[in-house]
């Protein structure tokens, strides 16, 4: 267990430069989510931690060691990568064992730990196997087991449940998440899912062309996004943007409709507000000529266009709705829910 | 479901593989079987008359101390060679599986000699190793060694084996390095992680991995060894000194051409024939079934 800090951290691929002076706190027992879209640095950072990638300028800290230098198996750490990377030819218990095997630890000792992290996952079943002969979930399991069993003071994840199943990988998540609270082991999980990001990470830090965009607790990142890539990132369906102009406490949209605000800022904006914080309201600043209905069970999506202008919406309702194509329907959107973003710098304005 | 084309008309499929049939009649099974016929056969010397002789040949063969000796003789070597060469082109291709700048040229100039035909290999070897003007005598002298393959057997073994497992490195090195370069890296990275050095790593998880790869070119080295360094060996020793060279194929070529003994040469011919048929079969049998992780 491990506090982490990278300092200043560069990293170029020949004359490019692939992350830009990335900077983080991770405390100890922390989970954080690294998410971002794909080509965005997130996987370079985890393997310059995992001292797979160099690093071309910057510190990283694992306790209060300098690890820049050190190779990956003097860092103390464990990976569960994309693709498993189990040892094809051994069975499930050679792949757990070989890191102990090689650190030396006694045979005893080697079994009562196979057999610990066997039982906590529940592949005890499967031990004699190999990788070949199980699917998908199980070599999951068996590459987050062959990680805890050497009870390293970092876990590092790859984006490990994107060749999984929508259930399987809900289910996995979940598993992940639970363990990670019973060690109490610092992770760095990687991924370009938003709704994994969310439910895993104690912190999240989100990426963007090899910047730091945002660095938070999930329900930040959600009530407060500091930009508009955060802003469109987090959340399904994504936030709606309107731009507009700020003005005495308004904000007029390109249709001429205004809507009050609590902002005092004046100029170029953009107006953000959740699909689900849009509450029908027929007197609503907010007019919107809908498209089409999508019923998901719960709530209702509905897609359309502001009145007069060219920005897409959407609203998410509650409950069953169906209007038709072209009917005009007006929604109000509380103080609370408005995000505003300076149209020049993307960044959010603040009151 | 089907899974091939179908023609409709029934005569363009067999004139399509035609060809292939042509040329499987006239130069594979015709000389063969002129090889087994002629392998019954006792010719004399002007080659006036021949006589059937059913199995006389081969009994011949296996009651002959030069024709045994010889087949000893051929199995070392094989093994020799093939170890030789595999184990080389397992080192190179480790080396430049890591590689990063100039992989390209470096793998170009490792593939070069297997360009180069048998016999300049060969040639290549003697200039080298000759016992006057070679450049390796030269040095060996230094050391108090006399060298001088065409006397000294051992030394004219060695310099052959090493001619051709030479020639076969490139071969080799190819498939090696296809082998290492088709496992996932992060396999690889997962063993740094789990605290394997380079060697280690290496042995614990590459060379597993490309055993099938190993099994495959241990059959094709031995058949290299077995019946494709005829050219090497005429030209570096013509069999000599007394024999101490003289694999089998080489033997079938000194005896039929040189000794004359056309019945005597057919039968170690269809011997060679035996064994081919029973390699290949081992490679077809097992190379995807035994090998396997």
């Amino acid at each position: 267990m491990a506090t982490i800090s990278l300092k200043d951290l560069v990293k170029n691929y020949g004359k490019v430069e692939v992350l830009h002076h990335v900077e983080g706190e991770f405390h100890d027992g922390e989970f954080i989510v690294i998410v971002g879209p794909s080509g965005c640095g997130k996987s370079t950072l985890l393997r310059m931690v995992a001292g797979l990638e160099t690093v071309t300028s910057g510190e990283i800290f694992i306790g209060d060691k300098m690890v820049n230098n050190l190779e990956p198996a003097d860092r103390d750490i464990a990976m569960v990568f994309q693709n498993y990377a189990l040892y094809p030819h051994m069975t499930v218990r050679e792949n757990m064992a070989y890191g102990l095997k090689l650190r030396k630890f006694s045979k005893s000792d080697i079994e009562r730990r196979v057999q610990e992290a066997a039982t906590i996952l529940e592949i005890q079943d499967y031990l004699d196997r190999r990788p070949r002969q199980l699917s998908g979930g199980q070599r999951q399991r068996v590459a987050m087991g062959r990680a805890i069993v050497r009870d390293p003071q970092v876990f590092l994840f790859d984006e490990p449940l994107s060749n999984l199943d929508a259930k399987l990988r809900v289910q996995m998540r979940l598993e992940i998440k639970k363990l990670q609270r019973k060690l109490g082991v610092t992770s760095i999980y990687v991924t370009h899912d938003q709704v994994e990001a969310m439910t895993l990470g104690d912190r999240l830090m989100v990426l963007n062309g090899g910047y730091v965009e945002q660095f938070g607790t999930p329900i930040d990142l959600y009530e407060k996004p500091a930009s508009i890539f955060v802003a469109g990132f987090i959340g399904s369906p994504s936030m709606n943007f309107l731009p507009g102009h700020l003005a005495n406490a308004h904000i007029e949209l390109e249709n001429g409709q205004k809507i009050p605000t609590t902002s005092v800022q004046q100029g170029d904006a953009i107006f953000g507000v959740r699909p689900e914080h849009m509450i029908v309201d027929e007197n609503g600043p907010i007019e919107v000529v809908t498209d089409l209905c999508e019923q998901l069970g719960a709530n209702t999506l509905v897609h359309g266009v502001l009145k007069d202008g060219k920005t897409g919406i959407v609203a998410s309702i509650q409950g069953h709705w169906d209007y038709e194509p072209g009917s005009v329907l007006g929604f109000n959107v509380l103080p609370d829910n408005h995000h505003l973003f300076d149209k020049e710098t993307q960044k959010r304005l603040e009151n | 479901m089907l899974k091939r084309v179908h023609f409709t008309k029934s005569w363009l499929p067999f004139a399509l593989v035609a060809p292939q049939i042509a040329i499987t009649l006239i130069f594979f099974i015709w000389p063969a079987t002129q090889a087994v016929y002629q392998s019954f056969l006792i010719e004399d010397a002007f080659g006036l008359s021949t006589e059937f002789v059913w199995f006389e040949n081969f009994q011949y063969l296996f009651t002959d101390e030069i024709y045994l000796n010889s087949f000893g003789r051929t199995i070392f070597f094989s093994a020799a060679v093939a170890f030789i060469s595999m184990s080389s082109a397992l080192i190179l291709a480790g080396f430049a599986d890591r590689v990063i700048r100039g992989a390209t040229v470096y793998r170009t100039l490792l593939i070069w000699p297997y360009a180069i035909a048998p016999v300049l290999a060969g040639a290549l070897w003697v200039f080298m190793f000759n016992p006057t003007l070679g450049i390796f005598p030269y040095f060996l002298e230094f050391f108090g060694y006399d060298w001088n393959h065409y006397l000294n057997g051992s030394q004219a073994m060695l310099l052959v084996i090493l001619a051709a497992a030479w020639k076969q490195i490139a071969y080799n090195f190819l498939f090696y390095l296809a082998a290492m370069q088709a496992i996932p890296r992060s396999i690889i990275e997962a063993g740094a992680i789990d605290g394997a050095s380079p060697i280690r790593r290496f042995w614990t998880l590459v060379f597993p991995l490309i055993s099938p790869t190993t099994f495959f070119l241990l059959v094709i080295n031995a058949v290299y060894a077995f019946f494709e360094t005829f050219g090497i060996v005429h030209a570096v020793t013509q069999g000599g000194p007394a024999n101490a060279t003289t694999i089998l194929v080489y033997k079938v070529y000194n005896d039929g051409f040189v000794g004359l003994d056309l019945g005597g040469s057919a039968a170690q011919s269809v011997i060679l024939m035996i064994m081919v048929i029973f390699m290949t079969i081992i490679q077809f049998r097992y190379l995807e079934k035994k090998v396997q992780y």
